[in-house]
């Protein structure tokens, strides 16, 4: 009887045994058949086509010669493919204008929200107050409404106080647009830091700023700095409220410029397609740098909320 | 002497922690910025528009400030004439058909990439891009795509079927719609492949293991395990999701354009366009007040109905 016990038992350790050890030998899943993984690897393949080709394809239309943007070619790159259109994007007046207001607006709007939403997540993160629960629900019902809602009625207050056309009144707006996500992304992280280090600062004698200031914020840093990449890139490629709020060229942000010379697609579209790609580019890298905080701070948000 | 350093001692922590207290109070100050910045750019604009949509305002009389009172007409219209209910109808269509195409390839996209795979990272990235784009250079980008002579859709359609097969993708409405559902689908996707694969990841091996040892199938194992366990994950994403793209203007913005029938736009765009291409700001409003009354009866019955699953 306690033999055959001893038996058995030997035996399911030497299938786990071997089954790690299978699974630690191999590049696949012990599951997956070969047909299968061959299925996988084609669908992915074909996934990676799909999601990579548009850009592609702004890629190849980039290194085309001036001559040859019409063609109906489907070469990913073109015959005597240059990067003419890279110079001539480079060397064109409008674009230098468009990246500095673009720069201007995503910067002072970029540091203004941060100010104010860390200010903001750090009080929803360390007092309990009534209300709180509804102010933090409040800034993500914000979230859902539909943009031109806000626009609307924001236009016809600008025109009266005469903000549009200006830099002051584009920024505030994307000051607002910003906060919500960031108040949220930045209490989760003050969240996690622990109430014990502001505590014994205080009883050191610090005040609220000082322990604030000097404690709280250089442990936030990793925080902030992902907090200020998604100001600074939603106000970077934002249309809609730059489509609303500003009119005369000179004022252009980088996304009104190129949706403007996309007006005019024949003659420039080489150009207009390097210009995206120097604009899509960084916004991208930074993106996918971050993109681990962006599902992390939405999802938390949500389900706490 | 020692109950006297005791003393002082305590005395010390006791005030140390009502300067904290006090401290903590002034911490409401902190929130000041945020309310004030989000009343003035949010709230407030919310209320006027309200009062916008009781009156006539126009382009002519818009600086005037002198706005005619009009009581319910501008609803009243909006409620009498059919391009409304087209759009509404645009408008289920667009959330329903977008939102279950992101659900069903995002998720089977991120059921194929959780294993052991040699290159999953890198396909991973490329995955992502569409998400990394900017959201009105993928609409500039796919309409290159689809641009009728010389976008690639409609060159290879003809290399394939002839010249008949190519399609008038951004003159007539209907493909303009079709159009940018297949942009946003394209642009929506690695979200919830994202949500889903940091899903997947927090699911315990042993219920696998488990459920091998009795022998479960593939498909059982989907459905008895991994669904069932995805689904307080999915769900706030699939919520977020459904708002978003009920609110997406940038795509048939950019993609109809200002010269195509209104047949092809869904609410947003359509105040959109009645508001700033066609000057019409409280005809405008009226209709972004039915948007909002849409929106909060639709998030009020989910968080309900998301109740009622947590009182089960």
């Amino acid at each position: 009887m306690r033999n055959s016990y001893f038996n058995k038992n030997s035996e399911l350790t030497n299938s786990y045994y071997y089954r790690n050890l299978d699974v630690k030998n191999s590049y696949f899943d012990k599951g997956d058949s070969k047909i299968k993984i061959i299925i996988i690897y084609a669908i992915l393949i074909l996934a990676c086509f799909i999601a990579l080709y548009p850009i592609l394809n702004i890629i190849t239309i980039s290194l085309r010669p001036a001559d040859k943007l019409l063609s109906t070619s489907l070469k990913i790159i073109p015959d005597n493919g240059s990067f003419d259109n890279f110079i001539k994007a480079i060397k064109k007046p409008e674009f230098l204008t468009w990246i500095k207001n673009s720069l201007i607006v995503s910067l002072f709007s970029t540091v203004c929200a941060l100010t104010i939403s860390v200010m903001g997540a750090y009080a929803f993160s360390r007092h309990k107050f009534r209300g709180k629960k509804m102010g933090l629900n409040l800034l993500l019902l914000s979230q859902m409404f539909p943009a031109p809602m806000i626009m609307l009625p924001l236009y016809i207050l600008m025109t009266k106080m005469q903000l549009t056309d200006k830099y002051a009144g584009i920024i505030i707006v994307y000051i607002a647009s910003a906060i919500p996500f960031n108040v949220w992304l930045m209490k989760g992280y003050f969240d996690t830091i622990d109430k014990s280090l502001e505590e014994s600062a205080y009883v050191d004698g610090a005040n609220l700023l000082t322990a604030f200031y000097k404690i709280i914020l250089p442990v936030a840093k990793p925080g902030i700095a992902v907090a200020a990449l998604f100001a600074f890139m939603g106000a970077w490629s934002e249309y809609i409220i730059a489509r609303v709020l500003l009119a005369t060229e000179d004022m252009y942000t980088l996304p009104m410029g190129l949706v403007s010379m996309q007006g005019d697609f024949t003659t420039q579209w080489g150009v207009y397609s390097a210009i995206a790609l120097i604009t899509a580019i960084p916004a991208m890298l930074v993106f996918i740098l971050c993109s681990k905080y962006l599902v992390g701070g939405m999802t938390a948000g949500s389900v706490k909320g | 002497m020692r109950l006297e350093r005791d003393y002082y001692r305590n005395l010390q922590i006791k005030t140390s922690k009502g300067r904290f207290h006090k401290e903590k109070s002034k911490i409401l100050w902190f929130l000041l910025p945020t309310f004030l910045v989000m009343t003035l750019v949010v709230a407030y604009p919310l209320i006027f528009e309200f009062v916008l949509s009781f009156k006539r305002v126009v382009l002519q009389n818009l600086r005037s400030w002198d706005w005619p009172n009009v009581g319910f007409d501008n609803y009243k219209r909006i409620f009498r004439e059919p391009i409304f209910y087209k759009v509404l109808g645009n408008t289920v269509l667009w959330t329903v058909i977008n939102v279950s195409c992101h659900v069903f390839f995002g998720m089977g996209l991120a059921l194929l990439l959780n294993r052991k795979l040699p290159f999953k990272a890198l396909i991973r990235l490329i995955l992502i891009l569409p998400w990394a784009m900017p959201e009105y250079i993928v609409a500039l980008t796919w309409k290159g795509l689809f641009n009728e002579e010389f976008g690639t859709i409609n060159v290879v359609l003809k290399t394939l079927f002839g010249s008949d097969a190519m399609i008038p993708w951004l003159s007539d409405p209907k493909y303009v719609f079709i159009a940018s559902i297949i942009t946003n689908v394209w642009l929506g996707i690695p979200f919830i492949m994202m949500v889903c694969l940091g899903g997947l990841q927090s699911i315990d091996k042993e219920y696998y293991e488990a459920a091998e040892v009795d022998g479960a199938s593939n498909w059982q194992k989907l459905k008895n395990i991994t669904l069932p366990l995805l689904k307080p994950v999915m769900t706030p994403a699939i919520i977020l999701g459904t708002v978003w793209t009920f609110n997406k203007v940038n795509i048939i913005y950019i993609m109809a354009g200002n010269n195509v029938s209104d047949d092809a736009h869904i609410l947003v765009t359509y105040a959109m366009k009645k508001a700033f291409n066609n000057y019409n700001y409280s005809y405008s409003a009226a209709f972004a007040v039915i948007i909002f009354l849409i929106l909060a009866l639709f998030s009020s019955t989910f968080i309900k109905a998301q109740k009622m699953n947590q009182v089960r």
